[in-house]
């Protein structure tokens, strides 16, 4: 197990330095910062100077090391538009991007375990086609356009909810909802076919024929192994919404990080962009590594095959 | 060919997916010859015109309505329709043929190729997506050629991955060790014995790809990072109605709804492909 743990978080700490390298390439090698940065018609003796401020006429390799050693410590530069450091305007707008992640998550995983259950269970059933039918449905909604209808009916027509914005909970609701339909959707869809297949095992037969209750059966048996590929399935979904989450924070103008790195594509603001980027991708790498210890825990033929 | 007719023909979802791709590549193809209102010029006078169902039928009328600069809605969707299938299936097919050949090559040669390659998809996949996609257009400059690339940068992965799963198992199969053992080279395995067994895996991972690349294609035109202006695009559309949300429902209704179409039908069809070549599933039935 502990060999395991070790190796696990040696591949997290190399993707987490990929993920830097990715984001410097992209940004230093692909656009020029210093021309991005100067009005347009500034002299070329402008851009030079400018580029030696920045360091930009080091050899590559050297920018590089020095991109990457700063990035490790959290040191993406000044934010051009803000003034400040880089890496603290994007750690000012992670609560408002978890909240709504974690409540989406939440929320979703409920109403997706309750769906995806119930439509395994009465298999063949009118639930079961409805259930189905409303997954596929959420699942080819691209979730920038369902925040909308949602703003036009709750907002717009009924005016029960806010149309965007931040700080109580009924601006909660719309955006939360919005992910929680693309959450359950997955959900519903993967437990659905995974307690399908565990309900055909032998030791499901096993377990009715010697006359556990029914309830006992389902939580013990089904639930317990139909839940591992749904924690796989919850680390991916939050990748995607943490991802998503530009769109979703766009729609619904709640100031997270996803808003923030938009707004920074808008106006170049490239170390707001590294930061923003290299901290999603590292919370991202560090929910994967969680997720795989959990997997352990939950089967323990997991952790005696590692 | 016949049996997958049948069975095609057999499943509902499956028939439904498959003939609503027809209908819309054949409206998108048709396109030109249907006489449409010119999808990129406005009419002032004629500004966010509610639809009228029954102005398919009388010419010069707006049958979904005009956006907030008087162009007709219908004509606007189905030219966006050709931009956004010819993005997705490019990016789609670049994706699929690069991921292919990483797939096999990972898969047959194994040792330090395969290791590289796989920690390189590890470190891709560590990004979002989504935020690859963006940051790689920010830097390179929205246009049509780019956005292909960067779906396509974001598919890659999902048939390496697949691709190799079959390689490694076809490796050990004994039409691969025969042509191994009477000195067929390696180039000539992995292309010639290897790749026609991994093209129908591929074929799925390419149906169910295009599908979230549709998404997420249209999720860059939303953010206004893709195909760029007067060139019709549905998340465009979206973005531009979504100001007028209060007067005008049916701007952002309908590029919405088209989107909704068509990937639930690619889905669809994508669904019942998997399950048709997948033998466990197909038993089951």
């Amino acid at each position: 197990m502990i060999g395991f743990f070790l190796r696990r978080l040696g591949e997290s700490m190399l993707a987490i330095w990929g993920v830097v390298t990715i984001v410097f390439f992209v940004t230093r090698v692909l656009g020029d910062p210093a021309a991005l940065l100067l009005p347009i018609g500034a002299s070329a003796a402008d851009i030079e100077a400018l580029r030696d401020q920045l360091g930009l006429n080091q050899p590559l390799m050297v920018q590089y090391f020095h991109f990457v050693t700063s990035a490790l410590q959290g040191d993406f530069g000044t934010s051009f538009q803000h003034g400040r450091d880089a890496m603290d305007v994007v750690l000012e707008r992670l609560p408002a991007t978890a909240t709504l992640a974690l409540t989406a998550i939440a929320l979703g995983l409920v109403i997706g375990a309750v769906a995806g259950s119930v439509a395994a269970l009465k298999r063949g059933s009118a639930v079961e086609l409805l259930v189905m039918a409303v997954a596929l449905l959420g699942q080819a909604t691209p979730v920038f356009w369902l925040g909308i209808m949602l703003i036009l009916c709750f907002a717009v027509n009924l005016g029960w909810l806010p149309t965007g914005g931040y700080g109580t909970i009924w601006h909660l609701i719309l955006p939360a909802v919005t992910l929680a339909v693309f959450v359950s959707a997955s959900i519903a869809r993967l437990l659905r076919s995974s307690m399908l297949d565990i309900l055909q095992e032998d030791y499901i037969r096993t377990a009715k024929a010697k006359g556990l209750l029914r309830s006992t059966v389902f939580f013990w048996h089904v639930a317990r192994n139909a839940l591992i590929p749904v924690v796989t399935m919850t680390a991916i979904l939050t990748g995607e919404l943490l991802g998503g989450s530009v769109v979703t924070e766009t729609v619904f103008a709640w100031p997270g990080i996803g808003r923030l790195i938009i707004q920074a594509i808008e106006a170049k603001d490239f170390p707001i962009i590294q930061a923003g980027i290299t901290l999603i991708a590292a919370i991202f790498v560090l929910i994967n590594f969680l997720v795989d210890l959990l997997y352990g825990v939950l089967d323990p033929r997991i952790r005696k095959a590692r | 060919m016949k049996h997958f007719l049948t069975d095609l023909y057999r499943s509902k979802a499956g028939l439904v997916g498959a003939v609503l791709i027809m209908v819309i590549v054949l409206v998108s193809l048709l396109a030109p010859v249907l006489d449409l209102p010119d999808p990129t010029r406005g009419d002032l006078r004629a500004r966010l015109v509610g639809p009228t169902w029954t102005g398919l039928f009388t010419p010069g009328a707006h049958p979904l309505g005009t956006d907030e600069v008087g162009r007709d809605i219908l004509s606007r969707l189905i030219n966006g329709s050709r931009i956004t299938l010819l993005v997705a299936t490019t990016a789609v097919v670049l994706g699929g043929i690069v991921g292919t050949i990483l797939g096999i090559l990972a898969g047959y040669k194994g040792g330090l190729v395969d290791r590289i390659l796989m920690r390189l998809v590890d470190i891709q996949l560590a990004v979002p997506l989504m935020l690859l996609a963006l940051l790689v257009v920010a830097a390179l400059g929205p246009s049509l050629r780019n956005v292909v690339l960067v779906l396509a940068l974001t598919s890659w992965i999902r048939y390496a991955r697949i691709i190799r799963a079959q390689v490694l198992s076809l490796r050990e199969r004994e039409f691969v060790q025969s042509a191994h053992a009477i000195g067929a080279s390696t180039l000539r395995i992995m292309f010639l014995h290897i790749l026609p067994n991994v093209l129908t895996p591929a074929l799925v991972v390419g149906t169910l790809e295009l599908a979230r690349v549709i998404i997420m294609d249209s999720a860059l035109s939303f953010l206004g990072l893709g195909v760029q202006p007067p060139t019709p695009s549905w998340g465009r559309m979206l973005a531009d109605g979504r100001v007028y949300i209060s007067s005008a429902w049916w701007a952002v209704t309908f590029p919405g709804l088209a989107i909704v179409l068509t990937v639930l039908s690619v889905n669809l069809f994508g669904d019942w492909l998997r399950d048709y070549f997948d033998p466990k599933t197909r038993s089951a039935k």
